[in-house]
Formats: C-alpha cells, sequence, structure tokens
C-alpha cells in the first residue's frame, strides 16, 4: 500500500524490539468476541487512475454544463488560480492547530490578517479566525448576545436564509429561549413597526440578514436604533460579503456575522465553507472560536500566538463558551489570499460588476410582461422575480436550455409561490443572461395567456 | 509565609476580618498554580454572595480559576486596580491584589476556615499528594 | 550542544511583514475582463446612505506579492509532509494528494447545493457511499455527514440520544464522562442541556467499573467514552461498561477520535456503542489545513436512525439518489446545506485507496509504531501506567522535573533537532504528560531520528538542564508572551502600527 512507508522487514525489526511476536498482541485487550471477523464491504483497493475514474464519472453526473443562477447562500465566483496554487503548499494544508507558535508563524500571521480583513470589511472592531460557516456562526452570535444581556428572547427576520433559522432551532432549544420571526414588508425589507412591537425587556437580540435572502439590502441603521433603545444587540449576518465592497458596512450593529464562502472557496455542493464572526471590542471576552494576537518573542520581535484560549473547550470544559475546536483554517487562508488578490480596488471591481449585470438581468426580466421583480428596495447581486405562470414549469423549460434559473422560493415561503430568486454573478456571461431572459420570455410567452391574476405575497405572518 | 491575620479556605482564598468587613484575596499557593494571571472578573459592588459561592473568576494564559466566597454578604467594594493590571495578582496576592470586600452576614462562617498554620500543613498534603 | 544535533540544520528563511504593511496604492493582483453589461453607479443605484467608495485598509498588491507573501509564510510552518507530527490524538497523518485532485474536479467543486437533484446525482452518490463506507466501518446502521467537525458531531450525536430518551418519556438530567476525556466531550454535553458528571478514572485511564455503577443512575441520559481512551488504552471491560449503562436505560456514546487503532479490527458496533462520531480530519486522511476544516460524522445504532439531521441522503428503487427531508422525528439541522462534501470526496479517496486490506495494515501499523517508540523511549522517560497501550503512548515528565524540566521544555527543545512537538499537558489525569501518536505515516527510520532526538534530550536534560529550558534556538521566533498577548489584546493590525 503505497502510503506506508514500512517494508515487511522493517516491522519485524520493529515488532522485535518491542518484544513480542505478533502485532495481534498488541490488541489482546480487545476482547476476543468483538473483534471482527471475515471482511468489511468496501471498495478497492485501488489505483490513482481508478480512483480518478471513479470521480470523474461522478462528476460527470453533474451540472457542470449548466449555467447556474443560484445564489441563496452560496456564491459562485471566479478563484484566481494563486489561490489553489498557494493552498496547495504542504506546510500549510498539512499543518496542524498553531499551539506551538514558534514553528506555525505562517498559519498565525495568515489569521491574523484574514481577522483583520474581516474587521475591515464588516467595520466592527474584533473578529476571530473563523467559523465553520455561516449557520453556525449565526447560532454562535445569538448565544453570544444571550450570554452578554442575560436575556433569553431572541427576534429573528423572516428573511434570514431558513436553513440559518433551522440551525438555531437545533441548537437553542436546549437553551430556554423563545425565537420569534419578525415579517418583511412590500418592499422586501424587515417591517420596522412589527419589529417595534414585537421587541421586549426579554428580548436578547434581533438578527437581520443583509442582503437578506432575497437580495434586498436591509436598513440597518434605523434598525438599530430601535433595537438598542430597547437594550438588546443587532446581529447582521452576511452571507454575500461581497456586497460589503459597495454597501455600507452596518457599523451600528454589535455583532456581524456570516459566509465568507465567496471569497475564494468553491461552492463544492454545501462545503466546506467558512464562518465569520465580528463584534464591537466590548464583547471580546465572551466570542467563540479562536483568536490570534499580536505579541513579542524574548528578543523583542513580532509574533502571533492563539490567545484568550480560556474561553475555549480544552481549558474552560463545561464552562467554555461554545464547544468550537477546529476553525475552518485552511478555508480562511484561501479567503485571505482571495482578499490580498483583489485587494481594494479589485474587490470594489467585481463587486460594482456584480451589481452590473444583476441590474441588468432585472431590467430585462421586469421589462417582460407578466415577469414583475416586487421587491422594490435596492439589492446587490441577487433579486426575486414573479413569474406569470408556474414557476417550475418554467425552470423546467429553462433546464431544456441548459439553464438553472433561481431557486424556487415556494420551497421555503409558502406565500412566495411562482416566486424565483435569482443570483448573478460576474460568472454569468452577456450572452447566457441575455439566453435566459430569451427563453424566459419564450416560456412565459405562453402561459402569460393562460394566467389570471396572481398576487405577490407580501410577508404577512 | 502566610499571614497569621488571615483566615484560609481549602480552594485557596484568603481572608482578613476587620470590624465585620472581611477582605477577600488569593493565596500564593493559588496565583503559582494558575501562572501568568491575565484577567480577573469579579461580582459587583451591591451584589450578595454566599459562603462556598462562586464571586468570580481569575484567568491565566492556560487555566481558568472560580473564586469562592469564604463568607456571605453583601459586596462593598471591588478592587479596581485589577482590572488594568491583573498581574499584580502574581506579584503581592496578599497585599495589593485583594479582590472584594464584604459585610459580613453571619460571623460564625469564618469559624470554619483554617488558620494560617493550617493552611501551611494543608497545602503540603496537596503538593505532596 | 548543537553539535549532538543529527536530523536538523538550521536554514535561512526571508522575513515577511503583514499584507496590509507590503501594501501601496493602486495595486491589484488580479485583472478582469472587459465588463459585458452597461455600466452601473454605486450611488445612483443604491442611494447615496448605502454606498460605500471603499473597504479602508484593504490591501493593494500584485500577484506576485501575494505569491511571495504566502509562500514566505509557508515556509515558516511545519507540516505532516515535513517530517514526524507525534501529536497524541491528533493522527497527524499523510494527506494523500489524489484526494486534493478529486476533490477539485469541475462538477464536484462547483455543484450547487440547491441546484436540482436530477442534475447533481454525482455528488450525491458520493455522499451516500461514503456514509454506506462508514456504516460498514463502524458496524453502525446510519451514518450523517452533516457535522462539520468532531465537536459538533458530539453535540449532535448527544442531541439524538437526548431526542430518543424524551420520546421514551424522560430526556435525563446527566451525561457521565471520564476525567481523562477531551475537553470537546463536557462543553458539548453541556450545550445539549445536560449536567456532566465526571467518572474517575483508574491509573489506566479506564472506567472503574464500581465507580460507574455508582455513578450510573436513572438522571443518567449516557457514558461518553473515547475508546482506545486518550491514554491509547483500550477499555478492555467495554461490553460490562455498555451492558451497565443499557441495564439502567442510558445509551452509550463513543468518541471515534482514536478509531486509527481500531479501523479494520474491531467495530465499535460490536462491542455496544449506540453513537459515535468519527474524525475524517484523523482517521481518515482529510487534512488538517492548519485548524480546519474538519468533518465530524456520526454514527447511530438502528434506534437512533429517526432522529438524524435532515436531510438524509436516500437511494431509490431505480438507483437514483434523494434528499430526505420528510423525517419528523429529526433532531432538526445542524448547518446549512449538507455537510463538509469536499471532506467526504476526501476520506471516500482515502478508503478506495486503501481498500479493507489497506485499513486494516495501516492500522497495525499505526499501532506497531507507537509500541515501538514506547518501548524505546522507556529508557529515558517514565511511563506512569502498566497498561498496553495502541496507537499512542503517554509518557511523564517526572524523571526531568526532578531537574526542573519539564513536558513543555522538552518539546520546545525537540523543535530544535526538527520534529514536531508531541502533545504536552493532556491527558489531564497524567500531570506533566508527553503523549505521542505516530501514526502509521511513519517510517522506521523517521522513527528512529525521533528516537535518538528525545534520547538526545534526555541526555541533555542530565548534563545541562538550564540549556533545555531556554529552547527553541532555531526558530523565527523565540517563545512568545503568551501572557502580553492576553492581558492587552491586539487582534488585527491598524493602520498606525
Amino acid at each position: 500500500m503505497r502510503y506506508l512507508p514500512n517494508s515487511d522487514s522493517d516491522r519485524a525489526a520493529m515488532l522485535k524490539a518491542t518484544g513480542r511476536s505478533s502485532v495481534e498482541e498488541f490488541f489482546d485487550r480487545i476482547p476476543r468476541e468483538v473483534r471482527l471477523k471475515g471482511r468489511l464491504d468496501l471498495p478497492g483497493p485501488l489505483s490513482e487512475p481508478e480512483i480518478l475514474e471513479f470521480f470523474r464519472q461522478a462528476a460527470s453526473r453533474s451540472s457542470r454544463e449548466y449555467v447556474s443562477l443560484l445564489g441563496a447562500g452560496a456564491y459562485s465566483h471566479y478563484i484566481p488560480v494563486a489561490v489553489k496554487a498557494l493552498l496547495s503548499r504542504g506546510e500549510f494544508f498539512t499543518a496542524y492547530t498553531p499551539y506551538q507558535a514558534e514553528i506555525a508563524q505562517g498559519t498565525l500571521q495568515a489569521m491574523f490578517e484574514f481577522q483583520t480583513l474581516m474587521t475591515q470589511l464588516t467595520g466592527m472592531e474584533v473578529s476571530n479566525a473563523s467559523l465553520y460557516d455561516g449557520s453556525t456562526a449565526t447560532t454562535e452570535a445569538v448565544l453570544m448576545a444571550m450570554r452578554v444581556t442575560r436575556r433569553s428572547r431572541v427576534l429573528l427576520a423572516r428573511t434570514l436564509h431558513p436553513e440559518y433559522r433551522q440551525v438555531l432551532e437545533t441548537f437553542i432549544r436546549h437553551q430556554r429561549t423563545e425565537l420569534e420571526q419578525v415579517p418583511y414588508e412590500e418592499s422586501g425589507q424587515l417591517d420596522l413597526a412589527r419589529l417595534e412591537s414585537a421587541l421586549k425587556a426579554e428580548t436578547a437580540a434581533v438578527v437581520v440578514q443583509s442582503p437578506n435572502f432575497f437580495g434586498t439590502l436591509e436598513r440597518t441603521a434605523k434598525i438599530a436604533e430601535v433595537v438598542h433603545r430597547n437594550g438588546a444587540l443587532l446581529i447582521v449576518t452576511i452571507t454575500e460579503p461581497l456586497s460589503l465592497a459597495v454597501v455600507k458596512p452596518p457599523r451600528e450593529a454589535d455583532i456581524v456575522c456570516g459566509e465568507a464562502q465567496s471569497f475564494g472557496v468553491p461552492v463544492a455542493f454545501g462545503g466546506p465553507y467558512v464562518g465569520f464572526l465580528t463584534a464591537k471590542e466590548k464583547f471580546l471576552r465572551q466570542m467563540p472560536g479562536r483568536l490570534v494576537g499580536q505579541t513579542v518573542d524574548t528578543e523583542g520581535r513580532r509574533g502571533f500566538v492563539l490567545t484568550l484560549a480560556t474561553r475555549e473547550q480544552h481549558i474552560r470544559r463545561e464552562k467554555a463558551t461554545s464547544n468550537i475546536c477546529t476553525n475552518q483554517s485552511l478555508c480562511a487562508l484561501a479567503v485571505t489570499i482571495y482578499l490580498s488578490l483583489l485587494g481594494k480596488n479589485g474587490l470594489k471591481r467585481l463587486a460594482e460588476e456584480n451589481l452590473a449585470k444583476a441590474h441588468y438581468a432585472a431590467r430585462q426580466l421586469a421589462a417582460i410582461p407578466g415577469v414583475a421583480t416586487p421587491f422594490a428596495a435596492p439589492h446587490f447581486n441577487e433579486f426575486v422575480v414573479r413569474t406569470p405562470g408556474d414557476a417550475n414549469e418554467l425552470l423546467a423549460d429553462l433546464r431544456k436550455q441548459r439553464i438553472i434559473a433561481g431557486l424556487n422560493l415556494e420551497r421555503f415561503y409558502p406565500e412566495l409561490r411562482n416566486h424565483l430568486l435569482v443570483c448573478v454573478t460576474e460568472t454569468a456571461r452577456r450572452e447566457a443572461i441575455d439566453r435566459m431572459v430569451e427563453a424566459f420570455s419564450r416560456a412565459t410567452g405562453s402561459s402569460a395567456e393562460l394566467a389570471g391574476c396572481r398576487t405577490a405575497g407580501n410577508g404577512a405572518v | 509565609m502566610y499571614p497569621q491575620e488571615f483566615l484560609y479556605t481549602k480552594e485557596h482564598e484568603w481572608i482578613r476580618v476587620d470590624e465585620g468587613i472581611g477582605t477577600i484575596g488569593i493565596t500564593d499557593y493559588a496565583q503559582k498554580e494558575l501562572g501568568d494571571i491575565v484577567y480577573v472578573e469579579l461580582s459587583k459592588p451591591g451584589e450578595h454572595v454566599a459562603a462556598n459561592e462562586s464571586f468570580g473568576t481569575v484567568e491565566s494564559v492556560k487555566a481558568v480559576s472560580e473564586i469562592y466566597s469564604p463568607v456571605s454578604g453583601e459586596v462593598t467594594a471591588v478592587n479596581a486596580k485589577l482590572q488594568n493590571n491583573p498581574e499584580m495578582l502574581n506579584t503581592d496576592p496578599h497585599g495589593e491584589a485583594w479582590l472584594v470586600q464584604v459585610r459580613l452576614s453571619d460571623r460564625s462562617e469564618i469559624e470554619k476556615l483554617m488558620s494560617a498554620e493550617e493552611y501551611e500543613a494543608y497545602i503540603q498534603k496537596e503538593k505532596s499528594a | 550542544m548543537e553539535k549532538r544535533i543529527r536530523e536538523a540544520r538550521p536554514h535561512v528563511t526571508r522575513n515577511e511583514r503583514l499584507i496590509f504593511e507590503r501594501s501601496t496604492p493602486g495595486k491589484s493582483g488580479v485583472d478582469f475582463p472587459p465588463l459585458d453589461v452597461p455600466s452601473v453607479s454605486v450611488e445612483e443605484l443604491l442611494g447615496a446612505e448605502l454606498s460605500r467608495s471603499e473597504v479602508e485598509g484593504f490591501p493593494e498588491v500584485s500577484e506576485l506579492e501575494v505569491i511571495r507573501h504566502f509562500t514566505r509564510l509557508s515556509t515558516w510552518n511545519y507540516g505532516v509532509d515535513t517530517g514526524l507530527y507525534p501529536l497524541g490524538s491528533c493522527t497527524m497523518k499523510y494527506n494523500p494528494r489524489i484526494n486534493e485532485e478529486v476533490a477539485r474536479l469541475e462538477g464536484l467543486a462547483t455543484d450547487h447545493p440547491y441546484a436540482p437533484e436530477a442534475l447533481v446525482q454525482g455528488c450525491l452518490g458520493v455522499l451516500h457511499e461514503t456514509a454506506r463506507c462508514l456504516e460498514e466501518i463502524t458496524g453502525m446502521d446510519a451514518v450523517t455527514l452533516q457535522p462539520a467537525a468532531g465537536a459538533q458531531g458530539e453535540l449532535t450525536g448527544i442531541l439524538m440520544m437526548r431526542a430518543c430518551l424524551t420520546e421514551r418519556g424522560d430526556p435525563r438530567k446527566q451525561i457521565l464522562i471520564p476525567d481523562s476525556a477531551h475537553g470537546t466531550n463536557p462543553a458539548s454535553a453541556t450545550l445539549a442541556g445536560y449536567e456532566v458528571r465526571n467518572v474517575k478514572s483508574d491509573e489506566c485511564g479506564c472506567i472503574d467499573l464500581a465507580e460507574l455503577k455508582r455513578a450510573m443512575t436513572d438522571e443518567v441520559a449516557g457514558l461518553m467514552l473515547t475508546n482506545p481512551n486518550t491514554l491509547g488504552i483500550f477499555e478492555s471491560q467495554i461490553r460490562q461498561i455498555a451492558d451497565l449503562v443499557h441495564s439502567r436505560g442510558g445509551l452509550l456514546y463513543m468518541d471515534g477520535a482514536n478509531m486509527n487503532a481500531l479501523v479494520g479490527v474491531a467495530r465499535p458496533a460490536d462491542f455496544g456503542v449506540d453513537v459515535m462520531h468519527l474524525n475524517l480530519h484523523k482517521t481518515f486522511s482529510t487534512p488538517h489545513g492548519g485548524g480546519g476544516p474538519g468533518s465530524g460524522p456520526v454514527a447511530v445504532k438502528k434506534i437512533l436512525e429517526p432522529y438524524l439531521p435532515l436531510p438524509v441522503v436516500r437511494q431509490g428503487p431505480e438507483g437514483t439518489f434523494q434528499l430526505d427531508y420528510n423525517r419528523p422525528r429529526s433532531i432538526g439541522r445542524v448547518r446549512a446545506f449538507y455537510g463538509n462534501f469536499g471532506m467526504a470526496v476526501r476520506a471516500l479517496a482515502y478508503i478506495q485507496a486503501n481498500g479493507f486490506e489497506g485499513l486494516r495494515q495501516t492500522t497495525q501499523d499505526a499501532v506497531l509504531n507507537a509500541n515501538y517508540v514506547m518501548s524505546r523511549l522507556r529508557s529515558f522517560f517514565d511511563l506512569p501506567q502498566g497498561c498496553a497501550s495502541m496507537h499512542e503512548c503517554v509518557f511523564s515528565d517526572r524523571r526531568q522535573a526532578a531537574r526542573g524540566v519539564r513536558t513543555v521544555d522538552i518539546a520546545k527543545r525537540l523543535i530544535d533537532y526538527g520534529f514536531h512537538p508531541y502533545t504536552t499537558a493532556f491527558p489531564l489525569i497524567v500531570p506533566g504528560a508527553l503523549m505521542i501518536e505516530p501514526t502509521e505515516s511513519a517510517s522506521k527510520e523517521e522513527l528512529d531520528a525521533f528516537i535518538h532526538a528525545l534520547g538526545s534530550i534526555a541526555q541533555e536534560v542530565e548534563e545541562n538542564p538550564e540549556w533545555v529550558l531556554k529552547a527553541p534556538y532555531t526558530t523565527r521566533v523565540t517563545r512568545l508572551d503568551e501572557a502580553a498577548a492576553a492581558r492587552k489584546p491586539v487582534l488585527r493590525w491598524k493602520p498606525s502600527h
């Protein structure tokens, strides 16, 4: 077996040195009755070409020939090849957590840079070195807010990613907490009046996503005002942080968290991704996850170490702020490399391009009779389209043209039947957008005649 | 080396009682075990503490320790200097780096505590265990 | 002193400031194709209130500078690729390159989780097959790949236990955990709403049956066990332990961190485990990446199957794969989408490369390597317990402590010899622990070099302990002031610095 570096004579020599006569003896403590008898039904052993063949087959049964206009928490952006080249360096990807700081300054400095980049993007004061993903980062933010305020009710915008809400529900169930949803209004944004009436003395935090699940930008400054008057914390979660290159960051929030997958991490059927959590400095000691701090060595040279580890599980055990052990270091490194490559200028240009393409598509689609973009508030690279006929039929039609035209929102929002969530990034070429619009036009042309009146949902709950 | 006028707990806290007010800190043994102290979190003035219950934590780089109150009562003062200079706990745990002052609600509780000799014997046993 | 080191020599590595300190205005590391749609004005579209003109402080560097920056940083690190990485319970094994290659294939790296199921049969098939292989290896009836890492797997497993017991009528209040356990165990139990009750282990780190009997009341939901334990020792009384827990209506959870000692030799399902998690980044060769991403699949017996997080990947009658959301008794989602798919790809490739024979040989080599190291190091270091350990061994620094040198100091000195340190100060039940897990990814030659290094350091401790105390001497930075880092935390770069 090619991964095993010892020959049979090596094994024999080592066995001799231990004074045993057979390797079996090392397993003596395992009771005979529970030892495996016979074989396991596993594939292999396979050579490299055979493994490649298997996975190439799997890769051929994919949507790679299709133009995809899906976003909804996972975004297709071009990843410069330098990212992969640098990530592939064995010293980065085969290293462990940097507990031995003297021989891990590479990882530690990169994570310090990651923390800096995230605070620059979000307008917050401190960042950790990443969490598993946006959904668990949001959950951790809520737990944090509950610890800080010592309150137990949480308000969630209905326009928070539904799967993020589901994850929060799973983990909050045993924390004596109440979750309540706040609906959206006609503009596609959080209903401020409903928010005010939902805030109570026991409200620890309000969670708002911006751009929200519909792609719409929220009025975070106004929301913060209302939330803070109540003594609660504002958590803004961001699934498409590319928006922060052209959208003012929510500086009035207390915690800004979310998903950094857009920055150099492939869509990869849902993972691994990379969550981020940034906050005001006063919440530092309640912050979960790893933190990299700057310090000096005995000669006064600058260096970096994991710090404030006493919040973490390996020291506090039952009293830890969370049970997180791993961060998403390699993915956070990809983010750091990606953002370094794009930099201030590249990121802005990329965001403008996303904005331009999405608005181009939205305008063209809205111009088709029977098709509307119902939410009037500003959006970034995602928006909602109302179809005159059955959205599933339309999607099926477009699939024949090798276009995955978006997500049917009915999946998560029963009040939004026949509404599609469409995401247009820089990866969609104009001719693909035009083809999509054309196909849309053709498909809805016929169903527009059959359709009667359709009302858009307004999120009334 | 442990001040005679203090009384001691098994959790390595000390208390000096003057006219119904107890000044509480951690012992030299405790600060040695913890290592370089980086942060201290304590109850606030006005809050109530109960004997053997935690009224805060002391953090070092590698450990966090709860601090348990030797007595019950109301917190009357907290040592503000520890906010910015937690390392004082390493250099002067029996003096400048006291943690809190408490107005005792039940004087009899101090009878359960150890004298300086008893405490020294106790830590000798701990060390050899 | 340094002449006795034969395994390593110092080498020049370039210094490198922070990327922000390299930055000068106007540069970028990417170029864009021309915009093929009408350009827009951000201010017009979003309004002045919402618009941002730039991200202040963001770096501006060229592609070359990015390459040099991160390449230099990488030269300051030590990885499995560099040499032995003997961290205990971390299983720092070789990360096969073919895994990286297949994970990057277009179609696998690019499919969107919400793409129509008919178009992502390849990805769904990979998830299904990986789960099946893990079921086979553990002997369990069902596997979820959703948890993002071991700790999340633990939490998921305990939540499932809780759901099962709740349905039976009483979730109960406590979880028993041996004091030799990894820190995530009690943290996970607490997050699931349970009180943690510690069970004392004996000097071998094994459960004291009498203690367990006393502790195992009707208030106890279950026992969380690592097997082999954190000393590398197998719980030989595992069947009695399982029977005891079950007889009182509890469930047995196994932390699978040490599966590298069991794969192909014994299956946890066969010795009474009801639920367990695996670490793909340990046993199944997915890379540690400097601290993640990992993956912590959870494997369960039939009784817990209804509570699996949703969705579950199923294979329909015609052989097509589907995502099953219709699971009313599920504990819900533990993360968005389906889990760390990229790690499942790598784990499956690893399993395929090995096959059953390769996996069993891997386990045997891992155990042989650890025992070889243990037998050769005994003359230098104290072995606090006499029980047979499997894939890892734990020494204590008692002998060296008499000269004022502790496990941390020895570990730092080991760096000068060109090795990554072992795990210091864990498990807690061994004071001054040196926990060593060589894994199967170590040739006899590499192990002999490691043994020689530690032997040499033991000698240094006898002859010149002061020298060892100030180690390491050859690293880019000397020992860092951790107290200062924690007292006045500086966690980001600021322009004035």
